[in-house]
């Protein structure tokens, strides 16, 4: 795993996610109401629609096209249609960066 | 000899089945699972629109539910004379078009804020629309997905050529209430087409099949209860509104897509909006705004009209109830006979040019 430089805090607002894209994979970082950071993979399991369009309620990140919800906290599924879980990754906030735990 | 029941045998022009050569065609051109044309919206502004919140489905609801109390009731009380027929009239749409709203929209899980109200209209309009709600969820999943791509789509209402006959027939629900009923059969005794299986993941097939079961056991109990005390009034106020109530649905919700590009990944080009007024959008549910329904299915219906006027700029011209049936209506005719003729939508000045997609042509 290495530490990726992904985006400033400030470039998500709070209680939203956008869509970071690094060495040709896309990823979905996560602001919530109390300021914590997540990041998950960017995609849907379901289908493979972009989160970054979708509605963040609390920790539950909702798929913009099918409704199906994921915990962003551990990636699992909350509601269908969605039923296999989505990665999530480590973060870490240093000098106002976020950074994401990414795979060698 | 001369076939009397041809024109109620469905021909169409392409194979619509989700196992049929079309399917991989559509699979090989890149139709499936591709990126659709949105719209551009503020974040801000789409995330507001996207907001849930339980007040207008809850007061939607309980219109809706005591008004088909209040008219059910007016209609027992005057069973056996005319008055009775006004009374249920009214409950009939309510019951046999409405539902068809509240399955739509709980399906989405965007009516309510809270989940469970979601899922428990849900499964009530299923049941009053005679569907399975578990074999319709993934469908409409998919029609979401692939939108009117030939091969993918399970939910293309107008197949060309359009059987104009049979839409007919489906005023008083016809045909669609025996097939219906002849479908959740099928389930209750574990059956499932192809095509079903083609869209539903396989656990969920176990669920559907007891699901049916129920649903059937319903409509069992209340035929059993016509014969036992001897009157159609049970049926008419569970099972049979369907036929005799869906008559309300056919002019407004048949536009969503009739006479319309098929194999297009752009909502503006197979999609219709039209324009109705408020009492008519309660009983739709706002789904006159089809197009932007498809594009943010995410936004509940309560938001429609303002997500109307955020896209409206970017998207064809939305006609009343009556224009656009004079529009829609020699097309579908003409495609009786000519299955290449459709609408090709006009988009605005300045709009975002047309996605196609890898079908130039179709």
């Amino acid at each position: 795993m290495a530490w990726v430089d992904a985006v400033a805090t400030d470039d998500i607002d709070t209680d939203d996610v956008i869509r970071w894209d690094h060495a040709g994979r896309t990823f979905a970082l996560y602001r919530t109401e109390d300021d914590t950071f997540f990041a998950s993979d960017g995609l849907c399991t379901h289908e493979q629609v972009h989160l970054s369009g979708g509605l963040l309620m609390g920790h539950l990140i909702e798929c913009p096209k099918h409704n199906g919800r994921f915990d962003i906290r551990d990636g699992a599924p909350k509601r269908a249609p969605v039923c296999v879980a989505l990665r999530t990754y480590p973060v870490k906030i240093e000098g106002g960066r976020l950074f994401v735990d990414l795979p060698a | 000899m001369i076939d009397i029941l041809a024109p109620l045998k469905f021909k169409p022009s392409r194979n619509y089945s989700l196992t049929g050569p079309e399917r991989q065609r559509a699979l090989d051109d890149g139709m499936v699972n591709a990126t659709w044309y949105q719209t551009p919206i503020e974040r801000k502004v789409l995330k507001d629109l996207m907001k849930r919140r339980d007040g207008p489905a809850l007061r939607d609801t309980a219109i809706w539910l005591g008004l088909l109390v209040a008219t059910g009731a007016g209609g027992i009380y005057f069973w056996g004379g005319w008055w009775a027929l006004p009374f249920f009239v009214v409950y009939g749409v309510l019951y046999g078009t409405s539902s068809d709203s509240r399955w739509h929209e709980s399906l989405h899980g965007t009516a309510f804020k809270t989940d469970w109200m979601n899922d428990w209209l849900y499964n009530l309009a299923s049941f009053m629309q005679i569907w399975n709600p578990v074999i319709w969820r993934w469908s409409h999943m998919r029609h979401h997905t692939d939108t009117t791509v030939v091969g993918r789509d399970p939910e293309i209402g107008t197949m060309r050529p359009p059987q104009m006959i049979l839409m007919a027939l489906n005023i008083i629900g016809l045909t669609s209430v025996p097939r219906n009923l002849m479908t959740l059969t099928r389930h209750a005794l574990g059956r499932f087409t192809p095509d079903e299986r083609d869209f539903t993941p396989q656990n969920e097939l176990p669920k559907a099949a007891r699901v049916a079961r129920i649903h059937i056991a319903i409509h069992l109990m209340v035929w059993l209860s016509c014969l036992y005390w001897w009157t159609l009034l049970p049926a008419l106020l569970i099972g049979l509104p369907r036929a005799y109530g869906v008559w309300f649905l056919l002019p407004i919700g048949l536009p969503q897509h009739a006479g319309l590009a098929e194999d297009v990944l752009d909502h503006r080009l197979n999609s219709r909006t039209i324009l109705l007024p408020l009492p008519v959008r309660f009983i739709y549910w706002n789904m006159n705004y089809h197009v932007e329904h498809h594009m943010f299915p995410m936004v509940p219906y309560h938001a429609l009209p303002r997500l109307h006027e955020a896209v409206k700029h970017d998207c064809p011209k939305a006609m009343g109830w009556w224009r656009t049936w004079t529009v829609l209506l020699p097309v579908m005719i003409r495609q009786v006979r000519d299955q290449t003729h459709y609408i090709h939508q006009k988009l605005p000045p300045g709009a975002g040019a047309p996605h196609f997609g890898p079908r130039a042509v179709h």
